[in-house]
């Protein structure tokens, strides 16, 4: 069973949320995307600044099989982004809800965090997947 | 998942029970990678020893008399000369000279040992069998079973069973006890690593594979790491970067065309396809040419990606392209115009939009570690 930590929201396509301070927002890849894509080689990460609407894929997670778009859950403005993964893109698979965080976003739209599943909704989700 | 109409190896069950995860390859439900993972599957071959199930591999032998002569009609190798005991890398070319294959051949003394790629075996074996003179027959082995065992510590996991194994060299390939069952063994892989096959009896696979795998030093591997092991040791993958449209100049395979059978060798043609390859030999001008890019980022360039010059003119595609756990850089083998394919070429590779660099390199990207 996959660590689905019961403080963040979830997106159906496998992205996780964690609510800062002045409506941004940290998103990653959950625990369980990371064990099916595999060991993570690269990560292309969208530039600060960057204006996105929620469901635009914004990174690529690549692992030793195949790259992977990863989607925004929220509309906003990216400012900024986890550069560590240039060099260590294992952090990923290492500490997906951590270290292996991709990008932040300042929410023009704070009330989309509210649609995001919460971590039974995911865990379910997660569940009928396999 | 399982698919019935996939083929099973001997050695199916051995895989589950280990964790494999299992996929299609070659018309066999294979395993992709066990619990370690394919970034440590690669990185534990290159430290310690690797075993590989390839008994989706096909394996052959042709029995009958003058079968030396017969192979040489078809490969563009010295097998007459081939001693007892050797094996020798080959390619089988059509009439234009394309590549249908690439397989190993062993002098077996009595017979002649053919191992060729999974999804090319039918095929192999048709054309094969219609090209061969009265009083030959090509047998298929589908009693046995093929294991790789391939790391600098094989040698030392595999002579627990026989020491007769350390004394072998690259490419011997002899019959040795191993579990007191006669088994084909030969120092070779497919990894750049030294290493072994075992050519083993299908019901005396698994209890071999379990015996290699108790050594602590042994982990299983599945094909994602064979794929990136054999990728950084700068070694084709047939169906990807070479196929019966490529011939093998344009492979960058001219070693794999033996000096006998040259345009000034002692057995000179004589071989399908040999008018259409001594021609490119001898012109050594390809309208396009196998090469080894390293990439200016991370970012795994893979099959299918286009590549282009400094002025944005389409020069070539990659056929293979990863992110190499040893080497630890971009890796990927391409085709180029000729012209482009000089080492040090700057190229551009265009991935998602954006333009690549990636340069020119020789192969192998990591040291081949053969025991000659």
């Amino acid at each position: 069973m996959s660590n689905i930590p019961a403080d963040l929201k979830y997106a159906d396509s496998h992205e996780w949320v964690r609510e800062e301070a002045n409506e941004v927002v940290v998103i990653g890849i959950s625990d369980y995307a990371q064990e099916k894509l595999g060991d993570v080689v690269f990560v292309e990460l969208p530039e600060v600044g960057e204006e996105f609407n929620a469901g635009d894929a914004v990174a690529v997670v690549e692992s030793v099989k195949a790259a992977s778009d990863i989607y925004t859950p929220v509309t906003g403005t990216i400012t900024e982004v986890n550069a560590s993964l240039e060099d260590s893109p294992e952090q990923v698979n290492e500490d997906a809800y951590e270290d292996g965080w991709l990008f932040k976003v300042k929410m023009s739209d704070p009330e989309e965090v509210n649609d995001l599943m919460d971590a039974d909704s995911y865990a379910d989700q997660c569940t009928e997947e396999d | 998942m399982t698919d019935t109409h996939l083929l099973k190896t001997p050695l199916h069950s051995f895989h589950i029970e280990n964790g494999a995860r299992m996929v299609p390859f070659a018309g066999y439900d294979m395993p992709v990678q066990y619990p370690l993972g394919v970034k440590q599957e690669h990185l534990h071959t290159r430290a310690k020893a690797g075993l590989f199930d390839v008994s989706h591999m096909g394996q052959f032998k042709l029995v009958g008399s003058n079968g030396a002569q017969a192979l040489e009609q078809l490969l563009p190798i010295d097998v007459i000369d081939l001693p007892e005991g050797k094996q020798r890398y080959a390619l089988l070319l059509n009439e234009q000279g394309g590549i249908l294959d690439d397989l190993m051949v062993t002098n077996a003394g009595s017979y002649h040992y053919l191992v060729v790629n999974a999804a090319c075996k039918v095929e192999d074996a048709a054309h094969i069998r219609a090209h061969l003179p009265e009083g030959l027959e090509l047998q298929e082995m589908a009693d046995h079973a093929l294991l790789a065992l391939q790391g600098p510590a094989a040698v030392d996991v595999l002579a627990t069973l026989n020491p007769a194994v350390a004394e072998l060299k690259f490419m011997d390939n002899v019959e040795l006890t191993l579990l007191g069952e006669t088994c084909r063994v030969s120092r070779s892989g497919y990894t750049g690593e030294d290493g072994y096959e075992i050519s083993v009896p299908a019901a005396k696979a698994v209890a071999l594979a379990s015996e290699l795998l108790s050594h602590e030093q042994c982990e299983l591997i599945g094909l994602g790491a064979r794929d990136s092991l054999r990728l950084e040791s700068g070694l084709c993958l047939y169906g990807h970067d070479m196929n019966a449209e490529t011939d093998p100049v344009s492979a960058s395979l001219i070693w794999a065309i033996s000096k006998a059978r040259r345009a000034d060798g002692e057995r000179a043609g004589g071989f399908m396809g040999a008018e259409p390859v001594l021609k490119a030999l001898a012109e050594k001008r390809p309208a396009k040419k196998r090469v080894g890019l390293i990439g200016s980022t991370r970012a795994p360039v893979r099959e299918g990606t286009q590549l282009f010059d400094a002025s944005d003119k389409p020069i070539g595609v990659v056929t293979s392209g990863t992110f190499g756990p040893s080497c630890e850089k971009s890796i990927s083998m391409a085709y180029v115009n000729f012209g482009e394919h000089e080492v040090g070429t700057e190229v551009f590779a265009e991935v998602r939009g954006k333009k690549i660099a990636m340069t020119v390199s020789k192969m192998p990207f990591v040291e081949q570690r053969y025991v000659r």
